[in-house]
């Protein structure tokens, strides 16, 4: 028996230019701010951007671009909404605001669903924001869509990025390309991450200041957008934006 | 699945699997469709057709349902899913993403969502049967 799903897949990505999965090793390191405020970026700068939340079980993205009461419009598939400029999509769409308790096999069984039916059109650029880890779905990703990239979000702490190496570690084993990493939440500045990164051949694409401006931006995208958080951010997009003509 | 996209799916999926085989003609292609999904076989049917390719021009559609049997993992108890008593849109997130199930059904008799979905919950390109090249 054939899964029907799989065969698709690659034609719904097949208009999208660059697929960047933001990732890491440890939770709580800051990769849905990152996602949401990358894309937002990217998006400002005049590209065509696609926001995917992929945290199917702690879902925050939304809650970032304060959107609500948005859905996706049913066309031969599903058409992700425009959240802020972006092409935005969530399980929050379908889960509203109830708890969705998922195993592993149901978790990879969710995001075979979503990226079978979503039609993503034309993009630039297609931002995944992923949930910790290298569980089920980073390795989905990694099977699902041959042309995924990873930045990989860290903190100064080691205990940080000592899980982002074996990211980075798995990423290269499989010989999937990555974008590079970002330090975030930096106090104290210090070059330590940035040598390491560099010491194994993967570009550093830069630091982010612990910003408290960051709580209250929650929600509110013209605020975020003018936080030291964004404008950090932003120096990453337009680094990443030179990697595409 | 979006009947359409599933469509797509099986179609794409019955090219592949009739290149590999070298199968000149399709004449039969046949579906399982898991009942948690709650596809409208009409639509199915009618974004099949359309979505026909010559390959299989004069190709019968077989769909066969299969219902979904749930299964909880704290208690036990095994029961079968029906979308009667659910609303309009929690019977619309099931069938947009099944895994939507662990959100909005629990366990008859403890109360858990952590159930699995032991049958019922995709749909299958059960088989398909064609005419090889040049036999
Ligand atoms: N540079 C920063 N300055 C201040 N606060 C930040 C910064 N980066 C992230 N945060 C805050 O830290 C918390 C965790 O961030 P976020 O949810 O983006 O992490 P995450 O890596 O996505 O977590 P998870 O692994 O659980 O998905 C949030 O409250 C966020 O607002
Ligand atoms: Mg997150
Ligand atoms: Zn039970």
């Amino acid at each position: 028996m054939a899964d029907p799903r799989l065969e698709v897949i690659g034609r719904r990505l097949a208009g999208v230019k660059k697929i960047i999965a933001v990732s890491s090793g440890k939770g709580g390191v800051g990769k849905s701010m990152i996602a949401t405020t990358l894309a937002l970026a990217l998006s400002r700068r005049g590209y065509r951007v696609g926001l995917l939340d992929l945290d199917f079980t702690s879902p925050a993205t939304h809650v970032i671009l304060g959107v609500e009461g948005l859905q996706p419009e049913e066309e031969k598939g599903i058409i992700p909404p425009v959240a802020h400029g972006l092409r935005y999509m969530s399980i929050v769409f379908y889960a509203v605001d109830e708890p969705a308790p998922l195993r592993g096999a149901a978790v990879s069984e969710a995001i075979i669903e979503l990226m079978a039916i979503t039609r993503w059109g034309e993009l630039d650029y297609l931002v995944i924001d992923m949930p910790p880890g290298i569980g089920d779905a980073t390795l989905d990703m990694i099977r699902l869509t041959p042309g995924i990239s990873f930045l990989a979000v860290t903190t100064p702490s080691r205990v940080a990025f000592e899980t982002v190496r074996k990211l980075l570690r798995l990423l290269r084993e499989l010989e999937v390309p990555v974008v590079g990493v970002v330090e975030n939440m930096v106090m104290n500045p210090s070059s330590r991450v940035r040598s390491q990164v560099e010491g194994i051949g993967i570009p550093y694409l830069g630091a982010i200041v612990f910003d408290p401006e960051v709580e209250e931006a929650l929600g509110d995208v013209e605020r975020l957008m003018g936080t030291r958080f964004a404008e950090a951010v932003g120096r990453i997009a337009s680094e990443l934006s030179q990697q595409i003509p | 699945m979006h009947e359409w996209a599933l469509a797509e799916g099986v179609v794409s999926t019955a090219t592949r699997i009739a290149e590999e085989q070298e199968l000149k003609e399709i004449t039969e292609i046949t579906v399982r469709i898991g009942e948690l999904q709650q596809i409208d076989r009409e639509i199915l049917e009618f974004a099949l057709d359309q979505q026909r390719t010559p390959l299989m021009r004069n190709a019968k559609f077989t769909l066969e349902s299969i219902p979904a049997k749930l299964r909880c993992r704290v208690c036990g108890e095994e029961w079968r899913f029906s979308p009667d008593d659910l609303g309009e849109e929690i019977s619309e997130a099931i069938h947009f993403v099944p895994e939507m199930a662990h959100v909005y059904l629990k366990c008859p008799r403890c109360g858990s969502p952590d159930f699995e979905v032991v049958e019922g919950r995709g749909v299958w390109l059960a088989s398909i049967k064609g005419v090889k090249d040049g036999g």
